[in-house]
């Protein structure tokens, strides 16, 4: 009895890590320029397609992962100079078609690239599950939950503690004020972009060896991420990360206990149920909506 | 008198009406006609949407949960309880408003990406439970749906049909019918934005606190611009089901969500003609693309991204400022 | 420009395209195959192996000298997986393309959304998709080449009444394919004598089943457990499957039936039983196996093609195909009325699939035995019987 719900405990804990990464991406371009990158998944599929690629080509998997990362961050810095610089007037509406937009792009081109194939990225260390009070986690599941604590605490600090960190936080605050004490806003907005990226292609790396990794894994995955960023409040990075695991461990709960056809139907049910009594989500900011 | 007609807010309509008639003429191949009246019966559902995205300035992803509903509703109705179909679009419509109204209400209080969310999840579930009650539904592999009759006689795009002396073969006749549609469907949209339902509409886009502070009750007329455009998505997803004889859940997805709110951004915002180019442009797309194979996917992206990006008003305000400047330049120099 | 001038464009661009795949135009008329399959999208690696495997046996067919002395022209659109894009395609290859024949629709969805209009024109239509719905009932226009999941479901639970298990627990997709195929398996598990004591699913982007696999565990009695589904799903399960120690048969259906699912699923797949067409063990059959030929053929034949390893779902292309040329062949001409009854007459068509036996109430034509038990056994598929 417990050890089933220990299982689906880190079940949930297992999804719910990969769903918080995805979410910090989100947060950190929300936090810099307010727009959904809904090509955050994308970066996800480079980190993951990119090592496989790189592999291939009989590189070691740790110089591969950071190539792929390299390439991940490229592809967002471009991003944000090619696609979201040139209109920065333009609706939210816009810019959120703008950037789906980008995502079938990097997604077709992917697709051209590197082939329509699911591939294995290998763990990291070993396949051996590690069992604990009858339940099973997966070795990997540890990585990902173990990056992603790192992850965050070094987000935590880069935006609190280092000149960058501050100045993008400082842009996002009222980019008028940052460019008068002589912010350069366009340079950090790149600066964010690139973060944002290194931060998905190194939860694409990591969540690979358990989802398997294809050139359309992006998709699904950005999804859940926006939805776990909304639920824990955009913007906040202890949000994502909440909101994260939050999601994954109702999806297994309800997969364990309720009915596994309508896990996801609960799962959207949940944050319509938290938007309804907390309409800026679990840890949002309160901030006045200018006239 | 070209003043007048310049003038006259419902000039469209009748340019609209023109190039909706005459196209048919132009037309020797079944298959353009299929094509044609796909575009027809979209573009209806994605004026209503404008109302919701252009005029009022929600946001909503999850607008093809209220197509499929409509579909859906039509689909089992008729084909597994012998409803006629004319009825089965009513009541689609009504239970589609209520429904859109009941989740309307709460959601409406959000803003901008968290709005977005909401819909999000609200399309997700209806595509979720159309997709599991394969009872009802017939599950992911589909339903078919019988052919829509009008007062004992049946609309097939096959059948063949003669009026006012002429033959008349069904693919066109479905396309006279979805014109029709389209035309109502802008009518009665234009008329919306006309109302005093509409000028506060626009004053929640605008700003929505000072809309709110000279005393427009904005909930209110959030949730009715929602209840009616879900509504328009509802009758056109009902007439659709019928149109094509057999129906998915992922007209009821996420993606084909994304495909309406691209199509009325795409366009033009918070411009009839605008939206309807949307979906010209939109559903024309694939059948284009479809020669370049393995390129077609990142062409589509490439062809997305850069027209928002060099047109972020949409090709139809594009378009026309630029006539405008064109033209104003040219009467500039006369004067 | 108007709208005709501009979808004609998009046709001649397509035409063309397509056109040069062709070796040489012939005086002749070429017979036009039409073909919407699923290319690109979730069911990619359906459409992908059926469009090179029909790119690659229509040039083969060209350079040998056509059918009937007439060079065949192929004709294809992808569908993405997306069941109202294929309707529209079908119209298109009907009214717009004219084609002879269609060979086309990779899933059960764009099948079913095609069907109405080849039903309508009197189109001869070949679908290269799964689920028994597709034929039965009977549609007069409609054939298929894959064994219905209906039959794999069947073949599955006779190889585990053969074993001796009365309780099963069902793992599925929630996609057509494995929705169909739960529904199908739930269906026929009385007349085994399997009672399905638990049944889970999971969606087709899921990265973890062990909650599911948790609860099938746990159900009092299971002597098995089955895997209906397809894509990297069942990879997923698999893995899940393995990690969880999980110490019963374990069954996939014919969805995973490629050697792409054992590079996924690894060690993990050891053991694993799937009812499969004899494709992935071509040397395993006896000499005196009529499809042995066949099989090894075309086998070779793609791999050396396309430089990548064959599938099963490419094999049901092969079969559309050449059903569809004999077909041709024995009516004379491309008149589509001759074509659909010779199509329903055929018997004793030795494909790679199966030995194909039409009937007018049976446009799938295969038997039970057509599907072969497989194992994994040291990382390679092993035939049973």
């Amino acid at each position: 009895m417990f050890s089933e719900f220990l299982q689906f405990l880190f079940t949930g804990i297992t999804i719910g890590a990969t769903y918080a990464l995805v979410a910090l991406g989100f947060t950190i371009i929300y936090n810099a320029s307010h727009v959904i990158n809904f090509a955050q998944g994308e970066f996800l599929m480079i980190g993951g397609m990119a090592t496989v690629s790189f592999m291939g080509m009989g590189i070691p998997m740790f110089f591969a992962i950071i190539l792929a990362v390299l390439l991940a961050c490229l592809v967002g810095v471009a991003l944000q100079r090619l696609a979201i610089a040139p209109a920065k007037n333009a609706d939210v509406v816009t810019l959120i078609i703008i950037t789906i937009g980008a995502s079938i792009f990097i997604r077709g081109i992917a697709q051209v690239v590197w082939g329509k194939d699911y591939h294995v990225v290998p763990p990291f260390t070993g396949n051996e599950p590690i069992r604990l009070g009858g339940a099973v986690l997966n070795s990997q599941s540890l990585w990902v939950i173990g990056i992603g604590a790192v992850l965050v605490v070094a987000l935590i600090v880069f935006f609190t503690r280092t000149l960058i960190g501050r100045a993008i936080l400082g842009t996002s605050m009222n980019k008028l004020a940052a460019q008068l004490v002589g912010i350069k806003t366009q340079m950090v907005l790149m600066l964010a972009f690139g973060l944002s990226a290194l931060l998905g292609s190194v939860a694409g790396v990591t969540v690979a060896p358990i989802t398997f990794t294809s050139y359309d894994i992006g998709i699904l995955l950005a999804l859940k991420g926006f939805v776990a960023a909304a639920m824990g409040g955009l913007g906040s990075g202890l949000g994502a990360v909440v909101g994260g695991l939050l999601l994954g461990i109702v999806e297994s709960m309800t997969a364990g206990y309720i009915s596994s056809e309508y896990k996801d139907a609960v799962a959207f049910s949940m944050i319509l149920l938290v938007l309804f009594f907390m309409p800026r989500g679990l840890f949002g900011g309160r901030t006045v909506e200018r006239v | 008198m070209l003043q007048r007609f310049i003038d006259w807010r419902m000039n469209y309509v009748l340019v609209l009406a023109i190039i909706v008639f005459v196209v048919p003429l132009l037309m020797d191949n079944p298959f353009y006609f299929d094509l044609a009246t796909q575009i027809l019966i979209i573009a209806a559902t994605v004026v209503g949407l404008n109302l919701l995205v252009g005029y009022a300035g929600q946001i909503s992803l999850g607008h093809a949960g209220f197509y499929g509903m409509g579909a859906y509703f039509s689909a089992i109705a008729t084909t597994t309880y012998n409803w006629p179909p004319l009825l089965a679009i009513v009541v689609a419509a009504a239970v589609v408003g209520l429904i859109a109204y009941v989740v309307g209400r709460p959601i409406l209080r959000l803003k901008g990406h968290y709005l977005s969310m909401a819909t999000l999840a609200v399309g997700f579930i209806i595509a979720i439970i159309l997709n599991n009650e394969s009872e009802l539904t017939g599950g992911p592999d589909g339903m078919s749906v019988v052919p829509l009759s009008l007062f004992g006689w049946e609309l097939s795009t096959f059948g063949l049909y003669s009026m006012f002396g002429f033959e008349i073969p069904g693919h066109i006749a479905w396309y006279l019918v979805a014109g029709v549609l389209l035309l109502v469907a802008v009518v009665v949209a234009q008329n919306i934005i006309d109302s005093p339902i509409g000028r506060a509409l626009r004053s929640i886009h605008g700003s929505e606190i000072a809309a709110r502070t000279v005393g427009v009750d904005t909930t209110h007329y959030k949730s009715l611009v929602f209840v009616v455009s879900a509504i328009y998505a509802s009758v056109m997803g009902s007439v659709f089901a019928h149109f094509t004889g057999f129906i998915t859940p992922a007209i009821a997805g996420f993606d084909y969500s994304i495909v309406l709110i691209t199509m009325v951004v795409l366009g033009g915002m918070a411009s009839p003609m605008g939206v309807i180019l949307g979906a010209v442009v939109l559903k024309l797309m694939p059948q284009f693309l479809a020669g370049f194979q393995e390129y077609e996917t990142a062409i589509f992206g490439f062809i997305l991204m850069a027209t928002m990006i060099f047109m972020p008003k949409g090709f139809y305000p594009t378009a026309m400022n630029a006539l405008r400047r064109k033209l104003g330049r040219y009467s500039g120099g006369e004067a | 420009m108007t709208k005709k001038s501009l979808l004609r464009r998009a046709g001649v661009v397509a035409a063309s395209l397509t056109a040069s795949v062709l070796m040489s135009a012939q005086a002749a008329e070429p017979i036009k195959i039409g073909s919407f399959l699923s290319v690109t999208g979730p069911a990619s690696f359906l459409g992908d192996p059926e469009l090179k495997t029909l790119e690659m046996y229509v040039e083969k067919i060209n350079e040998e000298g056509g059918v009937l002395g007439r060079q065949l022209e192929l004709i294809h659109y992808d569908d993405v997986g997306n069941a109202s894009n294929a309707r529209n395609f079908a119209g298109r290859l009907i009214r717009s393309d004219q084609v002879d024949i269609i060979v086309g629709g990779s899933t059960t969805g764009a099948t079913m959304a095609a069907a109405p209009l080849v039903q309508q024109a009197g189109m001869p239509f070949i679908s290269l998709a799964g689920a028994v719905t597709i034929v039965s009932p009977v549609q007069e226009w409609v054939f298929k080449t894959p064994q219905s999941d209906r039959m794999a479901a069947e073949r599955i639970l006779w190889d585990m009444e053969r074993r001796g298990f009365d309780k099963i627990g069902l793992i599925s997709g929630t996609g057509g394919f494995g929705a169909s195929g739960r529904k199908q398996t739930l269906e026929v598990a009385g007349e085994y004598g399997i009672e399905v004591v638990a049944d889970e699913t999971y969606g087709p982007s899921d990265s973890d089943m062990t909650a599911q696999l948790t609860n099938i565990s746990n159900a009092d009695g299971v002597d098995a457990v089955l895997n209906f589904g397809f894509g990297q799903g069942p990879a997923i399960v698999t893995k899940n499957y393995a990690a969880l120690d999980i110490d019963l048969p374990f069954y996939q259906s014919h969805g995973v039936a490629s050697d792409a699912f054992l590079d996924l699923a690894g060690d993990a797949a050891e053991g694993l039983r799937l009812p499969a067409s004899p494709l992935l063990v071509p040397a395993a059959l006896p000499d005196d196996d009529p499809q042995k030929a066949v099989v090894q053929g075309y086998k070779e034949a793609y791999e050396e093609r396309w430089d990548s390893r064959v599938s099963t779902f490419g094999g049901y292309a092969y079969d559309g195909l050449m059903l569809a040329v004999q077909a041709i062949e024995a009516a004379g001409s491309t008149d589509k009325a001759a074509v659909r009854d010779e199509l329903e007459d055929i018997s004793g068509y030795v494909g790679v699939t199966g030995i194909y036996n039409m009937a007018p109430d049976d446009h799938n034509g295969l038997a039970p035995e057509s599907f072969r038990i497989l194992e994994v056994k040291d990382g390679d598929w092993m035939l049973v019987d």
